[in-house]
């Protein structure tokens, strides 16, 4: 059976969902407080695949992500870098993102100063709307092998991707947005935030470490899609082939 | 004190500030280039510079898009050019910074201990030629709300300093005044005050002040309901109690086994799968938001969490619906009373502290409405409505044995909100705004929501016997409220305050959010408690329930209240009062038919009440949870106006739950008995719209009212009651919970500016299977299009003659058997999915209906009027294509399925009236057949959606 660990902090909110979505694709899951981790109650390394699921930890204060990526960073960040070279899988989902960025987990684990961050959308709001990504077929990334297009909702106010213009050649980016065509040049609202390049999504180079802003199990049925009643429910939804495939993949492990 | 100011990097954009550039060019100052908002922290405490440096460095700024600066001074050189001008707003002291705690909590995982507190304020550097006044109108229109915040002067910035509290028994001399004085003081009416003084009398004693304010605040407008359950008297006929013999009384009738708690707890409970129950509440939060829209709504929509958290043994909260109304956005400064916001900021406002709080709990919001009208400028309203989840064995409140265990859980205590139920029941002043800012409360969404997770991780080990939200009258009204049937004694100094200083009364009253309180059976608090430090959340004990049926409350062992419950509870004198009813007279509009009705549609399309909602509805995360299967905007392009929502709320369970609202308040004003019974129809026709069906369908009602105290006011609810019984027991759907906010009036110049009369209608139904739900989007060229219901001559108080400046007297008018036999065959003809689309007829009719679902659908549509089913004769291309009748719908049914759709629609009124096309044009014929609507869907959709697009 393969082991997920679902990480909460005060503020996750997503965690029941993505939850869901690894029973679904056939993990056995596990909801697990920060403060368990911290009292060792709950060791990262008997599980393979650990998940930072979507939310405003601590009130997204300071910046989003910001005070669980100190934590994480800080607390535990030699439990997180051995489960990560155990060959552990690491996702991250909307905050989740944001924290793994912020604890300096990617663009690389152990990448030096960092030099990618998340910002406010350009729009200047939180917007929950649905989004086209085209994924990138060269992405080292394990949860997005076979994916090549995904339609998912974002919610989120600070998702805008900045980067040293330096490290964008040699980043791994898995997802962009696009427009319904597959466009990547077709601007807001089809990127929603304002992200440089369109990025989405980016993971480390051993494609383990995959962090996500738009929220892939939000459409894991068929009836989550806005248009199921023109176009019909299919019986899933975009998001779950990336539990699938990690599913997959630890399986191996 | 220690500051760190965090900026942006000059060559970043500044997304905060963009938006108050806009805001300002609203304001008429064009001069205004940009705008760059600077965070400051401000800590109390000693550290060395290397400590500011790594506070700053890996805490505070983000090093790729940030900066930081440790000093005293921080002026850049050229923000000191004239072109330059710098405000810098704080917290007022006792304002509780909602990031000071995280802030700590990060500093001290840094390894840095010794920081004693934390505030933030924000320098604002606006960049354009504006002179002193101009400055201090974006100041005061913008920037600050004296309520919460002022404008920092010099570089001081002050840590509130909050002396000790030293105790002093207070008592009141009531036996010896007459007490007119002090009944006003304390909001009693004179009856009231005699009862009470009658009761002191017996006990030979006088008051003390902790004693009068729980009666002040149990005895409330806001907590007790005492007109709706006063003994009223309208055109001769007495009700004893206005609530029992109208809206209670329509369930007690219909005595629906699947309602499993109705009207005795936080919220109303009914079933909904044999092993899982819903429960649903909806709240107002006025008067806060009309002071201080933002930190007001973010509390009104935290407070209605709590209900379905505090009912049964405690819910989980899985959807969110508001309603808000405000004055027109566009309303000219000239106009906007002294000493109150402008309605386009406290829309805003309330928006941004419904959806902060909403989304960072992770609760969707899949439903709402936003209405405008001219009277709401001084009082909008604000309603938050939460649908809760809970196990059906847990379902019923909870009942406590003596001796269980008081526990307070969550939040600290402060003074926020003092009074604010005594606040809530009053009329607004001009004065409200600078007299009022001890009633609004400041909430941190956090709290809340580590206490959700928490709670229900112990209401699953059953370690409490009862659970009760602490809102509006704070511990005074929920323990009090608890502890009825048994008797409390509560330790008062034992609750854990944010800062020193509070009396023993300030500590029982106070309002502060994000607190619930607990029956404990001694045997489990020893795990309860060890169970909520483990994930931070604090929870105390402060007393203990008896037997004696007494409120007695202690601060450090002394005795300060000693209140027989009976008296607490029974004790109030009941409200008798007249009412009278006089329906109003309008001008009948006299106006020739135009022509083309292309425009006027253009109009009705473009008003603020018609309108797309899009820009709130998109700022609310309608996604979390991952059970949404109807979501508010829908359709090709998912910009449609849906009708009701449809959630999932168990993830692997094709059941569904249909929320809806209705509300007119507009029909009032020709009478509020037809704005009721409509808005009971409009939620159910939504209900209906979806694919749902009047099997399962529970309402809440929240009335919103002026003041009561005058005869026709109170004639006027007493009507509109009386519809909600009557439309309830006819369509069988009884009423589950409600609500009432009186007095909402604003005293301006001399005249008294009284809302209109404003029920809202929330409805709930249950779905057997999600997957027959239809939306309101044209789906297929070819698709035949019928007209379901009767239309009348019915445009009193409708879109259409309030664009022609009038009212009218024709009201809609609902007749209940007849719309329930149309409602069923429709209900019907979706579970056989016959319907491809439905949508119902609303603001603005056939004509605005149409033209939605065909720009929904990105398609066109041919629409004959002669076709339209007439109750009665209408000889005018206008009235047919914009009444308002009710119990309408449009649908749309594919060319195959029309002999069966026609069969099971049998025994209604319908009519083929027009079919769907690809031409991407809404043509429309009129009753001699002449074309008088031509438009491209794309026009109709940018009229619609252009006035919110902020």
């Amino acid at each position: 059976m393969v082991r997920t660990i679902v990480l909460r902090a005060p503020g996750t909110n997503c965690d029941v969902e993505t939850a869901f979505a690894f029973q679904q694709a056939g993990a056995e899951v596990a909801l697990v407080h920060v403060n368990q981790l911290l009292r060792r109650e709950q060791r990262l390394v008997d599980y393979q695949i650990m998940v930072i699921p979507g939310g405003f930890t601590y009130g997204d204060d300071i910046a989003a992500g910001k005070v669980l990526a100190n934590e994480l960073k800080l607390k535990l960040g030699e439990d997180v870098m051995r489960f990560f070279q155990a060959g552990g899988l690491i996702l991250g989902i909307c905050n989740g993102f944001q924290v793994l960025v912020k604890a300096g987990f990617l663009p690389e684990p152990n990448g030096g100063s960092p030099r990618l961050t998340l910002t406010n959308n350009d729009s200047g709001r939180f917007e929950c709307r649905w989004v086209h990504l085209v994924v990138n077929e060269s992405s080292p990334c394990v949860f997005t092998k076979g994916v090549e297009r995904l339609y998912i909702p974002v919610a989120h106010g600070e998702g805008k991707v900045v980067a040293d213009p330096e490290i964008l050649p040699e980043l791994n980016v898995v997802a962009r947005y696009t427009d319904e065509r597959g466009d990547t040049s077709a601007g807001y609202p089809h990127n929603p935030n304002g992200s440089v390049d369109n990025i989405a999504g980016i993971c480390d180079k051993s494609g383990r470490i995959f962090a996500l802003m738009p929220h892939p199990e939000r459409h894991i049925r068929g009836t989550q899609h806005p248009q199921w009643t023109r176009l019909g429910a299919k019986q899933y939804g975009d998001g779950f082939k990336i539990f699938q495939n990690a599913v997959r993949w630890a399986k191996g492990l | 004190m220690q500051r760190i100011e965090v900026r942006l990097k000059r060559h970043l954009p500044d997304a905060r500030g963009e938006g108050l550039v806009k805001d300002i060019h609203d304001l008429g100052i064009t001069s205004v280039r940009s705008v760059r908002v600077v965070d400051i922290y401000w800590l109390d405490a000693d550290l060395t510079s290397e400590e500011l440096d790594l506070i700053g460095r890996s805490l505070l700024a983000d090093p790729v898009t940030q900066e930081y600066v440790i000093k005293q001074s921080s002026r850049d050189e050229d923000e000191t050019s004239p072109s330059y001008h710098t405000v810098e707003v704080a917290y007022n002291p006792g304002v509780t910074d909602p990031v000071e705690d995280s802030v700590l909590k990060a500093i001290r995982d840094l390894g840095v201990e010794w920081v004693r507190a934390v505030k933030t304020s924000k320098r604002y550097l606006i960049q354009g030629e504006i002179d002193q006044p101009q400055l201090e109108l974006i100041c005061s229109r913008l920037l600050v709300n004296p309520i919460i915040q002022h404008v920092v002067v010099g570089e001081q910035f002050e840590f509130p300093q909050n002396p000790e509290y030293r105790f002093k028994r207070e008592e009141i001399d009531i036996l010896a005044t007459d007490g007119a004085e002090l009944a006003r003081q304390f909001g009693f009416s004179q009856e009231e005050f005699q009862a009470i003084r009658d009761y002191f009398r017996r006990q030979g004693r006088n008051p003390t002040d902790v004693e009068l304010e729980t009666l002040a605040q149990t005895w409330s407008e806001h907590c007790v309901h005492k007109t709706f359950k006063g003994r009223l008297t309208l055109d001769g006929k007495t009700m004893d109690n206005l609530l029992k013999s109208t809206v209670m009384r329509a369930t007690k009738e219909l005595n629906k086994p699947w309602c499993l708690s109705v009207f005795v707890d936080n919220a109303g409970v009914i079933d909904f799968d044999g092993r899982w129950a819903l429960c649903f509440k909806v709240e107002t939060h006025n008067h806060p938001s009309a002071v201080e829209p933002y930190g007001g709504a973010a509390t009104g929509i935290g407070g209605v969490i709590r209900d379905p958290l505090g009912t049964g043994l405690g819910a989980k909260p899985i959807l969110n619906t508001d309603v808000f109304c405000f004055g027109p956005p566009d309303l000219p400064y000239e106009r906007l009373p002294q000493g109150v916001l402008h309605p386009r900021r406290m829309f805003k406002g309330v928006r941004a502290g419904v959806a902060d709080y909403a989304n960072r709990l992770g609760i969707p919001t899949l439903n709402g409405a936003v209405l405008f009208d001219e009277r709401y400028v001084a009082n909008p309203l604000v309603y938050c409505g939460t649908l809760g989840l809970l196990p059906k064995e847990v379902a019923q409140r909870g009942k406590q044995q003596a001796g269980d265990l008081v526990v307070l859980v969550g939040g600290r205590t402060g003074r926020d909100g003092i009074h604010g139920v005594t606040f809530a029941s009053e009329q607004l002043t001009e004065e409200s705004t600078t007299t009022s800012s001890s009633s609004v409360q400041i909430g941190n969404p956090i709290v809340e929501k580590k206490l959700i997770d928490i709670l229900l991780q112990a209401r699953d080990r059953r370690l409490y016997s009862r659970i009760t939200d602490c809102g509006g009258g704070g511990l005074s009204s929920a323990v009090g409220e608890m502890a009825a049937e048994t008797g409390v004694r509560v330790d008062l100094e034992k609750v854990p305050l944010k800062y020193a200083g509070l009396s023993y009364t300030e500590i029982w009253i106070s309002e502060s959010q994000e607190r619930m309180v607990l029956a404990v059976p001694p045997e489990h608090i020893e795990e309860l408690l060890e169970l909520f430090a483990s994930e931070d959340v604090e929870a105390t004990v402060i007393g203990e329930f008896t037997d004696d049926r007494r409120l007695k409350l202690f601060y450090q062992g002394n005795l300060v209240c000693d209140l027989e419950m009976e008296f607490l509870h029974e004790g109030r004198p009941q409200l008798v009062r007249e009412a009278v009813w006089q329906p109003p007279q309008h001008a009948e509009p006299d106006f020739a038919p135009p022509a083309d009705l292309g425009q006027p549609l253009l109009k009705i399309l473009g008003s603020w009440n018609v309108c797309s909602k899009e820009w709130v509805i998109r700022q609310y995360d309608h996604e979390v949870q991952g059970g949404s299967v109807l979501k508010p905007l829908v359709g090709a392009h998912n910009d449609g106006p849906g009708d009701a929502a449809i959630v999932q709320p168990i993830l692997d369970s094709a059941m569904g739950v249909i929320v809806a609202n209705g509300i007119n308040p507009k029909y009032a004003d020709i009478d509020p008995y037809w704005m009721a019974a409509s808005a009971i129809d409009e939620a159910l026709r939504q209900i209906i719209a979806v694919g749902g069906s009047l099997n399962k369908v529970a309402l809440l009602d929240n009335f919103c009212w002026g003041s009561t105290s005058r005869p026709e006011m109170l004639g006027a609810l007493v009507r509109a009651a009386q519809a909600c019984y009557d439309m309830s027991v006819v369509y069988g759907t009884p009423f589950i919970s409600g609500k009432d906010s009186l007095n909402n009036e604003f005293e301006y110049e001399g005249k008294t500016i009284s809302i209109p009369h404003t029920l809202l209608i929330s409805a709930i139904g249950v779905m057997e299977d999600v997957s027959r739900a239809v939306s309101m989007d044209l789906k297929q060229a070819g698709d035949l299009i019928y007209l379901v219901g009767t239309t009348q001559n019915e445009l009193g108080g409708s879109e259409y003659f309030r664009t022609c400046g009038f009212i009218g007297n024709r009201v809609p008018k609902v007749n209940p058997q007849r719309a329930k036999q149309l409602m069923d065959n429709l209900s019907a003809a979706t579970g056989k999915r016959l319907v491809r689309a439905c949508h119902d007829l609303s603001d603005g009719g056939l004509g605005v209906a149409i033209a939605e679902m065909a720009f929904a659908g990105g398609l066109g549509a041919n629409v004959q009027l002669k076709s339209v089913p007439l109750g009665e004769p209408i000889a005018r291309d206008d009235f047919i294509l914009f009444s308002e009748s009710n119990s309408r719908f449009l649908v749309e049914v594919a060319p195959e399925n029309k002999d069966e759709f026609e069969r099971t629609m049998q025994g209604t009124s319908f009519a083929l009236i027009g079919e769907v096309t690809d031409s991407g044009i809404l043509e429309i014929y009129g009753i001699k057949g002449r074309k008088i609507v031509a438009l491209p869907i794309n026009e109709l959709k940018e009229a619609w959606q252009r006035p919110l697009r902020w």
